[in-house]
């Protein structure tokens, strides 16, 4: 566990970046710091390797103030991941990743070992374990980045908008990637950004700090979005905040309809307005009208107790029929969420 | 072109203390401990002035210096106080030239690489040594190199100036030739100058080669075979 307690920093030229800021980062969960620019993200971060050391406070990682460990020691026992990569341009992808291991003074087979093991474990091609760096698109050099900062093994993690730098695609994917890892390593993440829809996605808790380093609100994503502290936690959630919300909002249990579906070639029976077309072993090919009786209309599909109602939604907002298909695992229609069983969902989402 | 047969095929200018081997070798001799010297004055104080970043004025008030330095004025002046009984008049004006280009570069070299890696270096937890030694020294090798091959070009062409001061070197030939009309040995000893600072050049495109990482020059590499 990561502790601040009352931590401030100011720089010489009177800039306070962090007042009094008190809060836990507490173990094998990801805890994002998430605000406005220049509201101290950055610098609350690095007070804890000591890449900054506080003006006043204690930083504590599991009760032990950092202010007593000598930096280097300090900073080879947590993993740093920093926006740019920031790797060795002279050292192939597998050094880069075993600069840790080969400063604790590991053997260097074991150090390179350890190096293509990570190297796989972020996704990455062992062949790239030869290249350089300049060989790397952004989005690999970024996963090196996380490679190199797990190498040792270290309990903690902290990451400077370590995604920031790369498009939306490859963006979604590192994060996808990010929350797989943890899910096998339980680290102690500290994760800075400025993009809320990040924070949220990432974050066990969050918490959002106002210019001037003082922290408006430390919640989990859900209660960040129904409950926000106050009106500068409510703006910088944005507009959007119900919708985000329903991200927390589980499909499980949705009451589905199966008697809308016909399979491919079959009469139906049925007289409704939308059909849903099935092949014979399932899969949805597309919604018929009752007044184009020819015509395949789009569809969406989702995972019931799988997926969030922001998805079911999307699915029902993907097809003219306004319905969502339900799936399972291997995508095979389960049912069909109509715009009521959808209506019923919501009413009950805003209820509780 | 029978100026050039005649002093290199001349069996006497290939023996003795004025014969080609002999002024090869003070020529290198001189240049090489004057480039020695200098590096080891200029290196160091470039790599600690770059990586602490105190001293900065230092290194533009040498730059500076070392524009106007008259090496030519300079060798007259160190010859006539000390003679040349020794090498040294010749030696001191030759480091004095050869050591901002290398301290200019080597600071520039250091100062210059991308904060941004150096903070993840010590974000690693590199130690400041470590820092200087493993990451900011092999990513500024280009810069260092360059002023060190700037220098050595400077030290050999002053060293053939530094004949008129009745020392050795492969300019005696050029002097003493046009002093005596010896226009084969004017040539000739033009030739090996100009030899001898196409050897420095590739030695020095040899080291860069050796020591310069692919990952820094972005030479492309070809993949080793039978690996993996
Ligand atoms: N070395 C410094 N000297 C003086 N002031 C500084 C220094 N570093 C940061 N600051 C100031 O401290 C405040 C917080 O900076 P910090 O870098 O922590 O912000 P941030 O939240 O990370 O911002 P961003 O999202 O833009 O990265 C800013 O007002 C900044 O100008
Ligand atoms: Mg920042």
């Amino acid at each position: 566990m990561i502790t601040f307690d009352a931590v401030t920093k100011r720089y010489p030229d009177g800039t306070v970046a962090v007042d009094a800021l008190s809060l836990e980062a507490p173990t094998g969960e990801i805890t994002v710091f998430v605000g406005p620019s220049g509201c101290g993200k950055t610098t609350s971060l690095r007070m804890i390797n000591r890449m900054i050391d506080a003006t006043e406070g204690r930083i504590l990682l599991d009760g032990v103030p950092v202010q007593g460990i000598d930096p280097p020691t300090l900073r080879r026992g947590i993993g740093y991941v920093i926006q740019q990569a920031g790797l060795f341009p002279h050292r192939k992808i597998v050094d880069n990743i075993a600069t840790v291991p080969y400063l604790l003074g590991w053997d260097r087979k074991k150090a390179r070992s350890r190096a293509m093991e990570l190297l796989e474990r972020v996704g990455l091609d062992p062949a790239m374990g030869e290249r350089y760096p300049f060989q790397l698109s952004g989005g690999q050099q970024q996963r090196v980045g996380v490679a190199r900062a797990l190498a040792a093994d270290p309990p903690v993690l902290l990451m400077d908008e370590p995604f920031s730098a790369v498009d939306p695609i490859v963006r979604t994917s590192l994060q996808d990637e990010l929350i797989r890892l943890q899910a096998e390593l339980n680290k102690t993440i500290v994760f800075v950004t400025h993009d809320i829809d990040e924070a949220i996605k990432l974050g066990d808790r969050v918490a959002v700090l106002r210019v001037g380093g003082r922290l408006a609100q430390l919640a989990d994503p859900k209660t960040l979005l129904s409950e926000p502290a106050d009106d500068f936690v409510r703006e910088f959630l944005g507009r959007d905040r119900g919708i985000r919300r329903l991200r927390f909002v589980s499909t499980e249990g949705m009451r589905l309809r199966t008697d809308l579906t016909v399979t491919e070639g079959s009469d139906d029976p049925a007289d409704e307005p939308w059909r849903l077309v099935v092949t014979a072993d399932d899969r949805p090919l597309g919604w018929v009208s009752r007044d184009r009786p020819g015509t395949l209309e789009p569809y969406g599909t989702f995972r019931p107790g799988h997926d969030s109602m922001r998805s079911a939604l999307d699915a029902a907002l993907l097809s003219p029929s306004g319905c969502a298909v339900a799936v399972d695992g291997e995508g095979r229609v389960v049912g069909v969420a109509t715009r009521e069983a959808l209506d019923e969902a919501l009413t009950e989402a805003a209820d509780g | 072109m029978s100026w050039l047969t005649d002093f290199f095929g001349d069996p006497a200018n290939w023996s003795g203390p004025d014969g080609i081997p002999a002024r090869l070798l003070e020529h290198l001799e001189f240049s090489a401990l004057a480039l020695v010297l200098a590096m080891l004055v200029a290196v160091p104080l470039g790599l600690l002035i770059g990586h602490t970043g105190k001293g900065g004025l230092l290194v533009v008030v040498t730059a500076n210096l070392a524009r106007a330095l008259p090496t030519l004025g300079l060798l007259v002046l160190f010859v006539l106080l000390l003679g040349t009984a020794s090498i040294l008049p010749v030696i001191i004006p030759l480091v004095l030239l050869a050591v901002p280009p290398i301290l200019v570069n080597t600071f520039e070299g250091i100062r210059g690489v991308d904060p941004e890696l150096r903070d993840a270096a010590y974000g690693m937890g590199l130690t400041g040594g470590q820092v200087l030694g493993r990451v900011l020294v092999p990513v500024a090798l280009p810069l260092i190199l360059l002023g060190l091959r700037l220098s050595a070009i400077q030290v050999v062409a002053t060293t053939t100036v530094a004949a008129y001061t009745g020392l050795g070197g492969l300019g005696r030939f050029v002097i003493d030739g046009f002093a005596t009309k010896d226009y084969a040995g004017v040539v000739g000893g033009s030739v090996l100058i100009v030899l001898f600072a196409l050897v420095v050049q590739i030695v020095f495109m040899l080291v860069q080669r050796a020591t310069v990482s692919p990952g820094v020059s972005q030479r492309l590499i070809t993949p080793k075979k039978g690996r993996l």
